[in-house]
């Protein structure tokens, strides 16, 4: 009987430091790499740090998940008081391959209505990224975020040198 | 004599033609109602959300293994080309089965509109095309058997978005080209197409066409003031697989406002439901007006004979 207790407050214990140390703000990384799409262009360091100070609430970035609140007129009636989430990176609810048949056939099951049409980590990132950039004067120029790999400047055919009127029928 | 060849000749008209005529109306009816393939793709194309980056059209390049381009697929000074004493912007052709233009409004950011194939459900090459080279497929793409092209090109006259590009660099062989929506290589494996895959900004939105119609609607209605209040493509030319978001009208980024809602086969199917018809019934009017001629030539000869001896075995059946 006694070491059942002992075991239930074992247990009650470690789920404890678990879920404390998820919800620890100390777990916020300071870099983030993104490098889903290695074959064309480096990896983007992502300066975390840097980001999380210039934003004045991280809801700006994470919506509802880091239960600061959000200030989103389409999350909000739903999302106003919601507690913080066990995962709030973007990738949890962007996937990376938001047009493949798996993920298609799973969107079709969506039961949670207004989370149709949500856009894959690729678009999020850069809506985002780029929405704030131009308010805030920062990069927005293709190659200021993404470095080509010697892949990416064949792939954009980086020497190509013709004159612009030259072959095909107009 | 000539009167009993005549009734013959008339009834045996009437039957050819009563069946060419039913066959032919069937046929005609079957090509006006169809709705399409009831999963078959599409691609939402998102005007607001395209960024002018030309990855699309790199992408094409490479999947499709087009012929190298003139100019890098960064270079943004291609928006200025111009065709046509200025009158016509960039158009897909045999090297470039997708292209980017750009469009100016006054007072407005620039809007950047992507070209292909709209895979339409009721494709007007398809019908223009005699040869049968093309085929809509269950998935929803319009694709061509480039082996069975004669290069006649009526496809690229009877094609409402100017897409098939003829390959007119090569002497012998030449054939139409256009986008397939990578059907060979990805569609059919249930793959979004290479632009789509790369597009950083999802202005390309790959889906079950009936998704997609709920989706654009649904844009529509969240954000009010950011669309017109259209879905192009969901119901012009009879309905295509590639639709449009839009925030300023169509007309202005470069869509011809002339043709409607009525896929073009509408209009031609009348015609050609009579073509069978007239090529089951020519053969034995003309058959008949030539025996009659004969037949009143020969009176009295061996022919005539014969035939009279075959008339009443007829009779008698």
């Amino acid at each position: 009987m006694s070491a059942k207790q002992i075991l239930t407050t074992l247990m009650m214990v470690l789920a404890l430091i678990v879920v404390g140390s998820t919800t620890m703000a100390a777990d916020m990384p300071e870099q983030v790499s993104l490098d889903t799409m290695v074959e064309l262009f480096e990896a983007v360091e992502f300066d975390h740090d840097m980001h999380s100070e210039l934003g004045e609430d991280c809801s700006v970035c994470h919506h509802h998940t880091t239960g600061t609140g959000t200030t989103d007129d389409r999350c909000i009636s739903c999302h106003a008081n919601s507690d913080e989430l066990e995962t709030v990176a973007c990738i949890n609810c962007h996937v990376s391959d938001p047009f493949s048949s798996e993920h298609l056939s799973r969107e079709s099951q969506e039961i949670y209505q207004f989370h149709i049409d949500r856009p894959g980590l690729k678009a999020a990132y850069h809506w985002n990224c780029i929405g704030c950039h131009e308010e805030m004067d920062g990069p927005t120029g293709c190659e200021d975020c993404h470095a080509r790999t010697p892949e990416g400047d064949e792939f954009y055919h980086k020497d190509a040198t013709g004159s612009a009127d030259e072959g095909g029928h107009h | 004599m000539s009167g009993i060849s005549r009734r013959k000749f008339l009834a045996a008209s009437v039957a050819v033609g009563a069946a060419t005529t039913l066959g032919g109306t069937k046929k005609a009816l079957a090509a006006g109602s169809f709705s399409g393939y009831p999963n078959s793709m599409g691609v939402l194309v998102d005007l607001t959300r395209c960024i002018g980056c030309r990855s699309c059209e790199a992408a094409c390049n490479k999947e499709q293994k087009l012929p190298d381009p003139n100019l890098p697929f960064d270079d943004m000074s291609v928006f200025d080309q111009t065709f046509h004493h200025g009158t016509q912007k960039r158009r897909t052709d045999e090297s470039a089965y997708t292209v980017v233009n750009r469009y100016t409004p006054e007072g407005s950011e620039p809007i950047y509109r992507k070209v292909q194939c709209n895979h339409c459900a009721e494709p007007a090459c398809l019908s223009s095309c005699f040869v049968n080279a093309y085929t809509k497929t269950k998935e929803g793409a319009v694709i061509y058997d480039g082996s069975v092209c004669v290069g006649c090109r009526n496809c690229m006259i009877a094609c409402p978005f100017n897409v098939p590009a003829y390959s007119y660099s090569s002497a012998f062989g030449a054939v139409v080209k256009k986008c397939i929506f990578c059907h060979e290589t990805r569609l059919k494996d249930g793959l979004p197409p290479a632009c789509v895959e790369i597009c950083p900004q999802e202005a390309l939105t790959f889906g079950k066409r009936k998704d997609l119609l709920k989706i654009g609607h649904q844009r529509i209605q969240t954000h009010p003031g950011r669309y017109i209040d259209r879905v192009y493509g969901e119901k012009e030319l009879g309905g295509t697989h590639w639709m449009y978001l839009s925030p300023i009208p169509v007309e202005e980024v470069g869509f011809d406002p002339r043709p409607g809602n009525e896929p073009i086969i509408s209009h031609v199917k009348e015609f050609l439901g009579v073509v069978p018809m007239v090529l089951a019934i020519w053969p034995a009017l003309f058959t008949g007006f030539h025996l009659l001629a004969k037949n009143q030539e020969g009176h009295g000869d061996h022919e005539h004979d014969t035939e009279h001896q075959h008339d009443e075995e007829g009779g008698q059946q």
